[in-house]
């Protein structure tokens, strides 16, 4: 007698995620799979390994922001299918941009009658708004230059090392040369005198710092402005000034207004923030605003006409999501100046929880200026047996990113912790991490130094070697003292 | 007696959303306003007036996509807070993006070893990669040059006049000269002869586009490579070709596969494509993949530690949000080749039936060709009552956004309707806007011609006395007379019905008789 079983098989479909097949096969790394796969299985995948990444908002490294209201995510979700550059499509986005630059154009002071438009333009971080900023200041430096028959093929730009990458890289890819003024122990910004200095005829700008990225302080851009103007006076070189306020755009208005740093001072031509940092909108959106239409040449600027009407456009990217538009729009409103200021000002009492906490340990010096971005930057008074970097890593164990990096030329040798206070960094969070930080130097204490053992390679005895000696020693004491008597030790 | 009436006021709070003040103040334009609002008025209001934007689905200008499925949204959301640019802190996230590179760098047949990390980077869109592989072009000339002793200050790209509005910015704002091959009424694309015939010793590459924007045609890049060859054979030049597939690198692959065009072709070094268009991702994701490492000159790529760790960077943008990334890989895996394919096919057979019923109404001819992005191009055979202009506005009372234009230098004269077919098009929607075009064009027809200052100019010189000597100067408009229009002749007509039935009701009233 044959037996015949019947394999009842459900289809697929019907297997929960984790039950399927697709949680048994390697995803492909290098080629795209013959086949789909069901998008629940695709879904969970994907979540699954993302499970691995850092928590962004226990990022304390970044300065953009990792967390907006679920009104404002909800507005962000709605538009995340509007292509931004499709200006005729969609006019009231257009237009909340206009509005937008508007409003940030006259927070810094800028020279406009009441209903006037500001020139400006919302950008995807400040690195696309210096790049446009510096276009513009290279592209008048060389008219002007021309006009007086003089040679256009040396350009450069005069700023502190301290500059964050972007400048280096406007340097490189638009052929400027980059005048860096070197920093030096105790002083991490650029000094207003020797960039002066470095101005020659061939300067399209200098470019001060609103919020270093290094130590968050403010660049003194009014002395910078005195200075310069004193020697375009004398030289009739008419060199400008471009301040990168991309982390102190949305900060100095709010905490420090009688702070001159802006279109107030006559020789500011143009200023870029970014939106995703202390604007507080997620990644994604930066503002570059010039003084007047002057400062922005005309034939910059281009005509399309392929989606269906006129558009003039002056961006380096040109498609991209309006959410974030929309989203900088929602905090303006949502908060207005009363709403930013309480935010920076609590951003600035937990910083000071923050750095009181730290000097208590006795251990740690702090690098970072009250006045600047709310962030703390310290070093270890001494690190000799341990490091910033090894304090890092220990820390990573208790859910924290906090950075270690080396201060730029002409000061290699000062290392760096930095624990940037955003929005969403609570007081309680702040406390946790003192905690957290006073319990990671003790670990370190308790650990062999890594710097002493590489000294020692020359054949004095390791921490460790000595440690064994005395384990050994006791161990024989021990043994010892059993022989001798039956006693209960 | 004093009668004290009590009002309540309760909190602010409490208010429902419309019932609130603060749907009675006017909005802030220019000043951010000095107090706060609630969230839900500033969500109520600001959504309220997004609802006048136009529908992303309903506009059809746009190559960008339109539709996510929700999982995908989920994931989006997710990571709306990840900053991309921290590789260090994201590594997952950072391992996605090389796992894309490597699959589309496979995915244009890059000739890599099977467990070799492919040379790209995902961009913000296709502008920023053009940027890019524009930026190593002209790097690796002016390396050539200067070791030869040669000039640097000239460089030139040589392109059809088709090219989108980014390779002139790259042109314009990195100081590199554009060469543009004009195009011809019936050929709207780069001719690959005239194209070499350009290059000379200062071109940093010759840029060939794979899907048109102005008629998703796809460039011959084969001819050009042979052609070019040839040349670089007789003078020793070198020059390379870039292919801007930023609509086709998604759709070649998949629905013509054995056309070659990618690195297939010895002469292709870098290829650009746009994620947000049929790579099925929503707006902000582009990739640029070189052919190898040697393609990407070392001096361009910058190293960064202060966030933490040693990080290499070869990008415009710095930070920006990592969800694109995400959604790309997302669709990469979920859809794999069959379904990418599936996709471009529907798309492909929703255009013919779209190309169809335009050219059943007998009024149009299609400009665009069946090997190329699925969209429809086309221009009205007659446009002299009406123009494409015209259709275009009034699409959009039905809520249809499709675009008109003109074409580029030599073709400026033709104006094109253009409708782009999108994952999210389906068979319905094209029925449907075949019939509303019928309607337009059948509503235009009733309508009387816009002059739009157009005159229309007499027949002949004899008509022309003759008229000047009838009417004495009335109506002239630059020495030209203007016809009498249809409206003027329709209100002649109605005045003389008038007078007619005017006549009629006398005699009636003389008559007394029942009409």
């Amino acid at each position: 007698m044959a037996l015949s079983t019947a394999e009842v098989e459900t289809d697929e479909s019907v297997h929960s995620t984790f039950a399927s097949r697709y949680v048994r096969t390697t995803l492909p790394r290098f080629k795209m799979a013959e086949h789909s796969i069901p998008k629940e299985a695709a879904y969970q995948i994907i979540n699954d390994e993302l499970m691995l990444d850092g928590n962004p908002r226990l990022n304390l490294a970044s300065f953009v922001t990792t967390w907006m209201e679920p009104e404002c995510d909800k507005l962000i979700m709605s538009s995340i299918n509007k292509n931004y550059v499709d200006m005729d499509e969609y006019p009231v986005t257009t237009e909340l941009q206009n509005r937008c630059v508007n409003m940030i154009a006259r927070l810094f002071n800028a020279p406009l009658g009441d209903s006037e438009a500001a020139m400006g333009v919302g950008t995807v971080g400040s690195s696309e708004a210096i790049m446009l900023a510096g276009l513009a200041f290279k592209r008048k430096w060389q008219n002007k230059r021309r006009a007086a028959g003089l040679p256009t093929d040396s350009p450069n730009i005069v700023t502190g090392a301290n500059v964050q990458v972007c400048w280096e890289k406007f340097a490189r890819y638009f052929e400027v040369e980059l005048k860096e003024v070197k920093l030096r122990e105790g002083y991490y910004v650029m000094d207003p005198a020797k960039a002066v200095e470095m101005v020659d005829e061939n300067t399209i700008c200098v470019a001060a710092i609103l919020g270093s990225t290094l130590n968050g302080e403010f660049e003194d851009v009014k002395t910078l402005n005195d200075l310069l103007a004193e020697k375009n006076k004398e030289t009739g070189w008419d060199t400008p000034i471009h301040v990168d306020a991309a982390s102190g755009g949305f900060i100095a208005p709010f905490l420090y207004p009688e702070l001159e740093w802006d279109f107030r001072l006559p020789l500011v031509k143009s200023i870029n923030v970014s939106g995703h940092k202390y604007g507080l909108v997620y990644a994604g959106i930066g503002w570059v605003i010039w003084r007047n239409k002057e400062d922005l040449p005309d034939e910059l600027i281009f005509h399309i006409n392929y989606l269906g009407a006129d558009q003039p456009t002056f961006t380096l990217n040109f498609s991209k999501g309006s959410s974030q538009v929309i989203a900088q729009y929602y905090q303006l409103i949502r908060l207005g100046l009363e709403g930013y200021r309480h935010v920076m000002e609590n951003c600035m009492e937990n910083m000071r929880v923050l750095k009181e906490g730290l000097e208590k340990t006795g251990r740690i010096e702090i690098v970072s200026k009250d006045v600047g971005v709310p962030l703390v930057a310290f070093s270890l008074k001494d690190n000799s047996s341990h490091d910033e970097f090894e304090i890092a890593d220990l820390l990573r164990r208790y859910g924290w990113i906090v950075p270690a990096y080396t201060m730029p030329a002409d000061a290699q040798h000062v290392t760096v912790l930095r624990v940037v206070i955003r929005e969403d960094f609570s007081r309680t969070l702040a406390e946790r991490l003192v905690n957290d930080i006073q319990k990671v130097l003790h670990d370190l204490d308790m650990l062999p130094s890594k710097m002493k053992a590489k000294m020692e390679m020359a054949g004095k005895k390791t921490e460790m070697e000595t440690q064994r000696e005395v384990t050994t020693l006791w161990k024989k004491f021990v043994m010892e003292r059993k022989n001798k008597s039956s006693g209960v030790c």
